[in-house]
């Protein structure tokens, strides 16, 4: 693997249309690395990791994964090279248990010969016990939280390299976000790199190594975590009053 | 009417909703993993019973030069779209599927004489000649449209039926084929007369829904079609890819669609056009299960077969009235239950 940046986006334009939702956007993300875009709806956040995954065309720009920036990005390639994408609507298969669901997160790890789905399968329930009792259950019939735990665990049954989460906190109580959070911090450890996309700027933060503030579809700021908590603009706009003191 | 000549009916309509039930599942499948509603199923019916019948007659079926010229037309453009897209490793995979293979096919059925052989290799061979040709056309039809929207497959899915009756009527002439039963003899039950025949359909309908159901509740590719039918984008999310999910699904279709035709081809004349029919019977079984759920699809192919059954005997001119016509009382059952859903995307 190479040295440099696990991913990089260099001057990244997307537009629907004639309106252009990301104007002249680069970002970059560390192996191993928690990496958070916040900023407010519509900024652009989704389209921006739409655009990464292939998702989306963009109409100019670099987007280069472990060092290489494919002319046309294919999202079963970047499945199949460890990129994988949690959508804020979770895209669960609703009327397949738990199980199957996981099962199918490991789909390109299967097609690519391996056969070690059991274990990490194993691991994602211990990471989520809950999902462990679900097992049998339909996925569309979980509460919220467990949906999003399914979400995410269902992503790293592809044991990805750099995981996209998009906004895991959207619509889950307090108390659920910060375990979601928690998960993300420890995901960190087994070398995992995070592309975190996210409103609750302050959760956000707390987890990240370095963020980018989106606004209106342009880097208004960017810098390691600690210096955005502290940052003026940031408290005002996305921390409220009192900030983290 | 008395008893003898209900059961009689009975056993006509069971073994004709047995294989509506089968030509049923297939368009629910295909329509849940790709939203084509695929109208040319009944043309692998007609296909799948003709090829198997020019085996028997020793005459090369021109199912065969159908299945060389689209695995050449294929495989021009996907070594085009390879080459341009710098991914080699695809370059032969691409020509063994739709170059070598017919062509080793062709060479085969050249060598062996197929009319000598048993019937269960020639059945073997006709699924070989016509089952590959669903994906090719999910490939040269479909695949390019694979963002369109419901009506614009449809209108693609009427043109192929026609350009493939078309091609029938050429490879096949406008004469009937029937082929010779599976086994001889007749079973005797109560004093009804059951045929051989009529038995191989109902059990092979039965044995084949069975693995279809196995397929998509114990297999990870059965399982991704499935995926892909609930949640396209997710499904995408996980590597299964659109196209991968579509072929397969148009695979089967086609595995499906030729299996029928070689089980009725005994019981009925078989003519180039007449697939259509019989694939609308399907259809209307597909509909009563809303396109969506296949026990009630293939239950609803049942009825359809008993009511023809049945209508041949009353009204045998009506019959094919009869059967179309239910689809309007259960379509407006449909849509004064179902609440109406937005079209994903």
């Amino acid at each position: 693997m190479s040295a440099g940046p696990i991913l990089e986006v260099r001057d990244l334009c997307v537009a629907y249309g004639k309106v252009e939702a990301l104007h002249h956007v680069s970002l970059q993300v560390e192996a191993g690395q928690i990496v958070t875009v916040i900023g407010p709806n519509g900024a652009g956040k989704t389209t921006l990791l739409s655009a990464i995954m292939g998702l989306l065309p963009r109409s100019r720009g670099d987007i280069a994964y472990l060092g290489h920036a494919a002319s046309e990005i294919e999202i079963e390639r970047m499945v199949a090279q460890g990129m994988t994408l949690v959508p804020e609507s979770r895209a669960l298969f609703g009327e397949m248990s738990v199980e199957d669901n996981l099962l199918l997160g490991a789909f390109m790890r299967h097609r690519l010969g391996h056969r070690d789905q059991a274990e990490t399968m194993d691991r994602i329930f211990e990471i989520f016990p809950r999902l462990r009792e679900r097992r049998d259950q339909l996925a569309g019939t979980l509460s919220g939280g467990e949906r999003q735990m399914l979400a995410v665990g269902r992503a790293l049954m592809a044991k990805p390299r750099l995981l996209l989460l998009d906004e895991p906190s959207l619509g889950l109580a307090p108390l659920i976000v910060r375990e979601i959070f928690r998960i993300i911090a420890d995901l960190k450890r087994t070398g995992v790199a995070v592309l975190l996309v996210e409103q609750n700027a302050r959760a956000a933060l707390q987890i990240a190594d370095y963020g980018y503030v989106l606004e209106t579809g342009e880097v208004a700021i960017e810098g390691p975590s600690e210096a955005l908590e502290d940052d003026p603009r940031v408290i005002e706009a996305y921390l409220g009053l009192g900030g983290k003191h | 009417m008395d008893l003898q000549i209900a059961l009689l009916l009975g056993q006509d309509g069971i073994t004709n909703g047995a294989i509506y039930a089968l030509l049923a599942l297939a368009l629910v499948l295909v329509f849940a993993v790709t939203r084509v509603i695929f109208i040319p199923q009944g043309e692998f019916v007609a296909f799948g019973a003709l090829t198997l019948a020019a085996l028997q007659a020793g005459k090369a079926p021109g199912t065969l030069w159908l299945l060389l010229g689209m695995g050449i037309a294929v495989a021009a453009i996907d070594l085009t779209l390879a080459v341009r897209r710098g991914t080699t490793r695809r370059i032969p995979g691409i020509v063994g599927w739709n170059i070598v293979y017919p062509a080793l096919l062709a060479a085969l059925l050249w060598l062996v004489k197929p009319a000598s052989l048993p019937l269960l290799a020639q059945v073997l061979l006709a699924l070989a000649v016509v089952v590959p040709l669903g994906p090719m056309i999910y490939r040269l039809a479909f695949q390019p449209l694979a963002e369109a929207s419901v009506l614009v497959l449809l209108i693609v899915s009427v043109a192929v039926h026609l350009a493939l009756v078309g091609l029938g009527l050429l490879f096949f002439g406008a004469e009937g084929s029937r082929t010779p039963a599976f086994s001889e003899g007749n079973l005797e039950i109560a004093g009804l007369t059951i045929s051989g025949q009529t038995l191989w359909v109902v059990i092979a309908s039965l044995a084949l829904i069975v693995i279809l159901y196995q397929l998509f509740e114990r297999t990870l590719y059965g399982k991704a079609l499935r995926a892909t039918a609930i949640n396209r984008v997710g499904a995408r999310l996980m590597g299964i890819s659109t196209v991968m999910a579509g072929k397969l699904s148009f695979l089967l279709a086609a595995a499906i669609g030729a299996f029928s035709g070689i089980l009725i081809a005994p019981i009925t004349t078989i003519y180039y056009d007449t697939g259509f029919l019989i694939g609308l019977k399907g259809f209307v079984g597909a509909i009563i299960g809303g396109l969506a759920s296949y026990p009630v699809a293939a239950a609803g192919a049942v009825l359809v077969g008993l009511l023809e059954a049945f209508s041949s005997f009353y009204a045998s001119a009506f019959k094919e009235v009869i059967v179309f016509t239910l689809i309007i009382p259960v379509l407006l059952w449909r849509s004064l239950t179902t609440r109406h859903v937005e079209e994903e995307e």
